[in-house]
């Protein structure tokens, strides 16, 4: 069955990719919907046992890959609790996006391409899911890169695409630069690349040192910290981040599937699934923490102030991202999961929705250029209601009364409390002041699209119409997981530790003392994200309905700092003069002064000149040189023929 | 029996039986060399198929020499040697399978002169194939060598307009380099008493022997592979080569510098080459950073993917002087990968450049809307050219690294760091050439690919692809061999693997410290 879910969907990519032209854009499309929904059926009767409590791990293998010495890698398809819970979440969010890209993307007359990508991804984010090693997860981390790249840059015609389907993939090979390194380190260390053989060898290894750049370090802690690093980059953290915001140039069904719901969360799946490993390191779950709060809080700054609807949000997801870091770095790796399940559906849900508004809007992503249009898109609308109230932690603290983000937004902020120190506390506070701003933000983006008078060109406010049925079903289906999602599985997640045990079965480490101390943090602390929320609702009121000048005068007050979120903190100016100019400077440098200025002209043309002064060959001989050369090796040869006859002779 | 004892030498010298047909075709008129291109095109297959007979053949659980003959020949020194193992029998395969493909990428783009055109490429193949086949040090000297003047020709009468500038850097390069090493055969031969590579693999030189020795193939080998800094003549034979040459001179005869390494310096100087390691790997490693950057900013096609050729070979240095099994196997699947990859992309661009007639990046833009066929095969040997896994570049790009790092971290990491530098020259190749709007009036009428260029570009995507998900051909070919080549390359060198530098602190048992050992 696990062959099935996997390998449906490349059946799909292929034949629509290989095949599209010959059968025409409606089948491709039918095709691989079809075959993404049975992947998303099978996912279910997969997850199901596990849910109940009666599943149990397996593992497939399929094929040999690379054998080297100790070096024994095969292609295994593993399934246990954590890969129940991807491939839900992949298939389902997959197959709806498939179903909604038909009617997305029915003018685009390169739909079958399209559909291929589509499928072609939802098989590398497959194959991620199940490795049972270090490097066919790497082989699926790099193919939904590549998938990534390719869906980014699907309209290719346009400059900005293309650039940013570059920047992602670079960006992103920043990250895989560490992950690689984190695997030769951990080769290096425990003999094997095998996730469960790794795992037992962990014990003897939890003091080692090992070299690393002419320094004795402790091993784990360098092998974790390089790991993250491809983390950071597949996740859009704090500081390889730059790529995500770019990445919505993409068509708007790709933001929801690769940049929301499932391949920037790769990296929350990695660190979950590599729990046991970087348990063992203090100084990077440390890290981790570090860098999950600053992003959370970083991102929901930068999402205050944007434009683009699909910013707005993009921004957010980073936010979130950084919020399951966090709960990975107290070592509540199971609300890291929880929240990464509840996310994929609520913000599939918004992407999706804001996709309604600009299919309504005739591609228009500008909010300043929106507004009043609640009664032209109703459902849309409402779809877009039930996604910012998931979004924002909408819920009753102390009762089972809440939308799927309250419970695992809430979780992971009680978790960070519980954990304490300074990281903690640190942690606690700035994820509490970005679920403020998220709040802000998500009010901010409904208030500037559906309510108040609108600001659209009054044509296509005109004509501003609601989706197709084909649209709507996927947001009915989203709409209902962000809504049930978190109280269903609340328990299973994050109730009580035994509970969260036994459904993970040991494929995450589930630590009991941190669940429970989470359980049992003061009221205030149980309500501080929900006040947090509240404040940020009440704010975006203010600003947007009840005085809607309110945010001029405010970013004129404060032009500076307006203009360096805006900007998103200048990263990409920073980057482009420590880093891209400097190697474009440097490969000039490189190729017209070293290679063509002093090996070419200098060295060896000079050389040659020398030669021909001294000898006086004249330059008239053409290709002359062509001659010296077979004629030196003629020579040579005919040398080594006599010496070998005379030497034959002396020596017998 | 009799094909067991002859295969290396009906592979080697067939396509001169091909060579003596094209002589014989009379004419000069079309049909001439209509029956030419037949003629070349039929030995370069019949080749291919017997080179594919003897990968069937070769027995791969055995690190002995095979399919050998061994007959005195000259002067009881220079023998008729032939015989291949795992590190050479692939190379040969890999020969056969790219000549047709040259043979087929000339078919249309080579207008005159096609009598000769063929016959230098059927010589050029009996050479290339001799060097990998021969097991006598003379005869690995006159193919090794031999191999330069066809190619010498092929640029400098069918190349572009600085061809002869070319012919003299090639003239400049080579020749010191393979004075040196034809200096270090005749000591050889003083030391050991035999031209045989068999015998002279188990022969123990001195290790003053050795470190000049090693010195003197590698001023030949490394202009070959070619190593950075001595890469300059290689991006402009490139751009002045036409299609078929490039192919060749990518895919194949830069592996000859490799494959000396392997057959000669680390088996044959052991000493001396764990000496020299560390500079081999600074230099690899300068290869793979400087020459990527250097590749970022080139504006001529062909002169990019050649830097990219020198960085790539980096990895191959790099990997055999790593001295473990990770390396040398993948220091050897790299050059076969290469050998596609780079064949492909240099075939690719001549597809192109045989409907513009120029190389230069700024007058492409949005192919893919006229080509969609040929941006799909330019997309995946742009993945595999920057290492994407489930293509072949990966396994080779991977394993060199991996081996690096278990001997050497900041190398490691330094050499790590071509997967980024990689990604910015090919995709911003990519993003150029294939992507954007169709704007250029030169391009709105250009055409997909035809029959022929499929025919040749099609097999290569698929072994792309077959070869990064299912290796295993490959690798296990070369196993044993390999095996042996670094057993014998340690045992000489008696180095301590790194592991050992592992503390494993307070709570490593005895046991968790026995398997970390066995384990290595």
């Amino acid at each position: 069955m696990i062959q099935a879910i996997v390998f449906l969907p490349l059946i799909g990519a292929l034949v629509a990719g290989l095949f599209g032209r010959v059968i025409g854009h409606k089948p491709a499309e039918v095709l691989t919907t079809a075959l993404l929904i049975a992947a998303a059926a099978l996912s279910w009767v997969v997850f199901l046992p596990f849910f109940l409590g009666d599943g149990e791990a397996y593992k497939v293998s399929v094929l040999s890959w690379i054998h080297a010495g100790d070096l024994q890698l095969d292609w295994v398809l593993r399934v246990d609790t954590l890969t129940a819970i991807m491939l839900v979440v992949v298939n389902t969010v997959s197959s709806l996006v498939h179903l909604y890209s038909i009617g997305y993307m029915h003018e685009d007359p390169h739909r079958a391409r399209f559909f291929a990508y589509l499928s072609l991804f939802t098989f590398a984010m497959l194959m991620l899911v199940t490795a049972d090693n270090f490097i066919q997860m790497f082989f699926g981390w790099e193919g939904v890169g590549l998938a990534s790249y390719l869906l980014i840059g699907f309209w290719y015609q346009k400059e900005s695409a293309r650039a940013a389907a570059m920047k992602a993939f670079v960006v992103n090979r920043v990250g895989d630069f560490g992950f690689l390194l984190g695997i030769f380190g951990t080769f290096f260390l425990i003999g094997t690349l095998g996730f469960d053989e790794t795992f037992a060898a962990l014990p003897g290894v939890a003091d080692a040192t090992m070299p690393f750049l002419g320094w004795q370090a402790h091993a784990l802690t360098v092998i974790c910290l390089l790991l993250f690093m491809g983390a950071m980059g597949k996740s859009a953290q704090f500081l390889l981040h730059t790529w995500l915001p770019d990445a919505m140039e993409g068509p708007t069904p790709v933001s929801a599937l690769i940049h929301a719901a499932t391949m920037v969360t790769a990296g929350v799946f990695m660190v979950a699934r590599l729990s046991p490993m970087f348990e063992l390191s203090e100084t990077a779950t440390l890290f981790i923490i570090y860098i999950g709060a600053i992003t959370a809080f970083f991102a929901a700054t930068v999402g205050l102030v944007q434009n683009d609807i699909k910013r707005v949000i993009a921004y957010s997801t980073c936010s979130q991202l950084g919020y399951m870091f966090v709960a990975l770095g107290v070592g509540a790796y199971s609300a890291g999961v929880f929240h990464l399940f509840t996310h994929a559906f609520f913000k599939a849900l918004l992407f999706l929705g804001a996709g309604s508004v600009i299919h309504a809007m005739h591609h228009e992503q500008d909010m300043r250029n929106m507004g009043g249009i609640r009664k032209k898109v109703p459902i849309t609308y409402a779809m877009m209601m039930i996604g910012t109230l998931a979004l924002t932690g909408v819920g009753i603290p102390g009762t089972s009364l809440g939308f799927a983000g309250f419970f695992s937004k809430d979780a992971i902020v009680e978790a960070a409390y519980a954990f304490g120190g300074t990281a903690g506390s640190l942690a606690f506070w700035l994820l509490v002041i970005a679920a403020m701003f998220t709040s802000f933000y998500s009010w901010r983006l409904v208030h500037l699209t559906f309510h108040g008078p609108t600001r659209a060109d009054p044509h296509t406010f005109e004509h501003a119409h609601e989706s197709p049925n084909v649209m709507l079903i996927p947001l009915y289906v989203l709409a209902i997981g962000a809504v049930v999602a978190g109280v269903i599985f609340y328990d299973s997640f994050f109730g009580h530790a035994e509970h969260v045990e036994h459904f993970f079965q040991g494929s995450v480490v589930v630590d009991a003392a941190i669940i429970d101390a989470a359980h049992h943090v003061p009221t205030w602390v149980k309500w501080s994200a929900t006040i947090a929320m509240l404040l940020g609702f009440v704010t975006a009121w203010y600003m947007y309905i009840r005085n809607p000048d309110a945010p001029k005068q405010l970013a004129a007050e404060h032009r500076g700092l307006y203009q360096f979120l805006l900007n998103k903190w200048y990263f990409d100016e920073l980057y482009d003069r420590i880093f891209v100019r400097p190697a474009r400077w440097i490969g000039t440098a490189l190729w017209k002064g070293f290679d063509d200025w002093l090996v070419d002209e200098t060295l060896v043309e000079g050389l040659g000149r020398r030669v021909r002064q001294v000898t006086g060959f004249a330059t008239r001989l053409q290709s002359g040189y062509l001659y010296h050369y077979a004629f030196a090796m003629l020579i040579g040869v005919a040398a080594l023929i006599t010496w070998a006859i005379a030497a034959g002779g002396l020596l017998g | 029996m009799i094909l067991t004892n002859n295969i290396l030498t009906i592979v080697t010298f067939l396509p001169l039986v091909g060579a003596l047909f094209i002589l014989l075709t009379p004419g000069r008129d079309e049909t001439a060399a209509r029956n030419i291109r037949w003629i070349a095109l039929a030995t370069t297959l019949v080749t291919f198929a017997f080179t594919l007979v003897m990968w069937a053949m070769f027995d791969p659980s055995t690190a002995d020499f095979q399919f050998v003959q061994n007959q005195l020949w000259l002067g009881d020194v220079i023998g008729y040697r032939m015989g291949v193992d795992g590190i050479s029998v692939l190379f040969i395969v890999l020969t056969g399978l790219l000549m047709p493909m040259c043979i087929l990428a000339s078919w249309e783009s080579i207008t005159y002169r096609v009598r000769e055109y063929m016959l230098l490429f059927l010589v050029l193949e009996m050479l290339m194939i001799g060097v990998f086949a021969t097991l006598d040090l003379a005869m690995f000297y006159v193919f090794f060598e031999g191999t330069l003047l066809p190619m010498f020709l092929i640029i400098g009468i069918w190349g572009g307009q600085r061809r002869i500038q070319a012919s003299y850097k090639f003239f400049f390069y080579t020749f010191t380099g393979s004075v040196l090493m034809l200096l270090a055969i005749m000591a050889m031969y003083w030391q050991a008493g035999t031209l045989d590579i068999a015998r002279l693999l188990s022969f123990e030189f001195s290790e003053d022997a050795q470190f000049w020795l090693w010195l003197a193939f590698f001023a030949s080998l490394a202009v070959k592979m070619p190593m950075w800094p001595l890469h300059r003549w290689l991006p402009e034979a490139h751009v002045e080569a036409p299609t078929a040459g490039s192919v060749i001179l990518a895919a194949i005869l830069l592996k000859l510098g490799g494959y000396g390494f392997l057959r000669f310096s680390l088996p044959m100087f052991p000493d001396a080459s764990a000496y020299f390691s560390n500079f081999v790997f600074f230099l690899s490693v300068a290869a793979i950073i400087i020459t990527s950057l250097v590749a970022f900013v080139q504006t001529d096609i062909k002169k990019l993917i050649a830097y990219s050729s020198v960085a790539h070979m980096g990895f191959v240095t790099m990997g055999i002087f790593a001295g473990n099994v990770y390396g040398v196997q993948g220091a050897i699947f790299q050059m076969i990968s290469h050998g596609i990859v780079s064949g492909a992309l240099f075939l690719s661009i001549g597809v192109i450049y045989d409907r513009m007639h120029t190389r230069d990046i700024n007058a492409y833009g949005g192919l893919v809307e006229r080509m969609p066929r040929y941006a799909f095969a330019f997309m995946v040997f742009t993945m595999a050219n920057v290492g994407l896994p489930g293509t072949s570049g990966f396994v080779g790009e991977f394993l060199t690294l991996f081996a690096m790092y278990q001997v050497n971290t900041w190398f490691a990491v330094l050499a790590t760091t071509g997967v980024i530098l990689s990604a910015c020259y090919a995709l911003w190749l990519y993003r150029k050439i294939i992507w954007g709007a169709l704007e250029k009036e030169s391009l709105k009428s250009i055409l997909d690919l035809n029959t022929r260029e499929m025919v040749t570009i099609v097999p290569l995507v698929v072994l792309t692809i077959f070869f990064g998900v299912y290796p295993a051909p490959l690798m296990d070919a070369m196993a044993v061999s390999v095996q042996a080549l670094v057993d014998h390359y340690q045992a000489a060198v008696g180095l301590e693997p790194m592991s050992a530098l592992i503390d494993l602190g307070t709570a490593g048992n005895v046991q968790a410290a026995a398997s970390a050992a066995a384990s290595h």
